[in-house]
């Protein structure tokens, strides 16, 4: 099986802080890869670091065969990230907002109007501007923006958070699908539960490397 | 990249729809600079027709503080430049769309303007080409001005007081030569006009350049 991801002893930086500092990870291909930690051990940075958005400080990666090193900006249009923020605008409606998104990634309207309807965000919600809308709601319109990419690797940083237990049980088959259909998903989550049954294997990241995990009662090679 | 500065410029356009914040503020804010600046200056019809040229300019400028302010602002919600830069709209694209975007609403307050002079401070349009051209060329340059330091300004805490700060100088020159084009073309003062419309084509190709090269790493940066 191919690898999706391929950390060699990854270094970032915030500012002077590592973030990273020599993290290795392998994600094969459909693999469904969970990171948990404790609060600022690195996670987020370890997915906003697949998303091809913080240069690699030492070390060398890959992802989706781009060289993380020279190339990441080329990512940014094949991975999809799910993080605490939703990337959208207050005052335009959420169908605003789905076009939009939809617009930048190439899709049509259509595109965005049926992955609205498949995180059953409300028809009646289509014209509501988001600042409007609960964290939940706001979460499910972020959720089928990711949809309506069609990502080949999907990044989720505490997926779960935010959503009622009908939108993690929605959460939990959109991952199972696009697992399904070949993509490859790395999440974080605290909700270990959860995540575990998600998962096909864990890995822990603590204080910026990343080891085997133990979590489910499962014993993984990061 | 037109595509891209499309999708931009009728998101932020819609935005302007939804808020109607130059609607409702900035248009008001520009006629009460016209009427506080006549109070504060003299009651002199002569005075006033003698000072409008470069009244209009500054009504405008402080104008496009407040509507650059709020078009960056917009971007800054909700790890909204993050959703930018995973979005694969090029950033040439992003930059072009909301200067046009913010051309287009500087147009309206000029035109407001234009009402403003001639009601207010009793000056005719006496070369209606040349204040046309003057007025469009130098609106673009404040709006690209206003663009690249807004994104410049993006990840500051004191966005708010830094942008002025940052424009004003900028810009300078644009109200030094729109002033003595604008004096020409509303019969204040004698000669052509077109050298200084020149410059101000001049500084308006040198800012939009400038701003389709540095978006990206702009962006890259908040």
């Amino acid at each position: 099986m191919s690898s999706v991801v391929e950390l060699r002893g990854a270094v970032v930086l915030l500012g002077r802080f590592p973030a990273l500092s020599g993290a290795d990870l392998r994600v094969d291909e459909g693999e469904v890869v969970l990171t948990h930690g404790p609060n600022g051990a690195g996670k987020t940075t370890l997915l906003t670091l697949l998303a091809g958005l913080h240069p690699l400080a030492g070390g060398a990666g890959t992802v989706l065969g781009v060289d993380l090193a020279t190339e990441r900006r080329a990512l940014r249009t094949v991975v999809g990230l799910l993080g605490h923020r939703t990337h959208l605008y207050d005052d335009l409606t959420v169908l605003d907002n789905a076009r939009f998104w939809a617009a930048a990634v190439g899709a049509e309207e259509l595109d965005a109007r049926r992955a609205l309807e498949r995180v059953e965000v409300e028809p009646r919600l289509a014209d509501v501007a988001v600042e409007r809308l609960s964290a939940g709601q706001r979460r499910r319109v972020a959720l089928a923006m990711l949809v309506v990419r069609r990502p080949r690797l999907w990044l989720l940083d505490e997926p779960h958070a935010g959503l009622d237990e009908s939108g993690r049980d929605l959460l939990d088959v959109l991952v199972r699908e696009a697992a399904g259909a070949g993509a490859t998903v790395v999440l974080s989550s605290h909700e270990l539960d959860r995540a575990v049954a998600l998962a096909d294997r864990a890995v822990l990241v603590n204080g910026g490397t990343i080891s085997p995990s133990t979590v489910g009662g499962r014993l993984d090679v990061a | 990249m037109l595509r891209d500065a499309r999708i931009v410029a009728r998101k932020d356009l819609q935005l302007e729809w939804r808020s109607r914040i130059a609607t409702n503020q900035i248009l008001p804010f520009a006629v009460l600079v016209l009427v506080v600046f006549a109070f504060a200056v003299d009651a002199d019809a002569a005075v006033l027709r003698r000072i409008a040229p470069g009244l209009f300019w500054v009504a405008l400028l402080l104008s496009t503080l407040l509507a650059a302010g709020r078009s960056a602002a917009l971007e800054a919600a909700d790890g909204l430049p993050q959703g930018l830069r995973l979005s694969g709209l090029e950033p040439s694209g992003v930059f072009l769309g909301k200067a046009t975007a913010l051309v287009l609403q500087l147009l309206v307050v000029a035109a407001i303007l234009t009402v403003g002079i001639v009601v207010f401070y009793d000056v005719g349009v006496e070369d209606v080409p040349l204040y046309v051209i003057t007025v469009l060329t130098g609106t673009v340059t404040l709006a690209a001005v206003g663009t690249i330091y807004g994104a410049l300004s993006l990840g500051s805490r004191v966005r708010e007081t830094l942008l002025p700060l940052l424009v004003i100088p900028a810009v300078a020159p644009v109200l030094l030569a729109g002033a003595r084009a604008n004096e020409r073309a509303l019969g204040q003062a004698t000669g052509s006009g077109w050298s200084w419309v020149g410059l101000l084509a001049l500084i308006a190709v040198v800012y939009v350049v400038a701003g389709l090269a540095s978006y990206g790493p702009l962006l890259e940066e908040t």
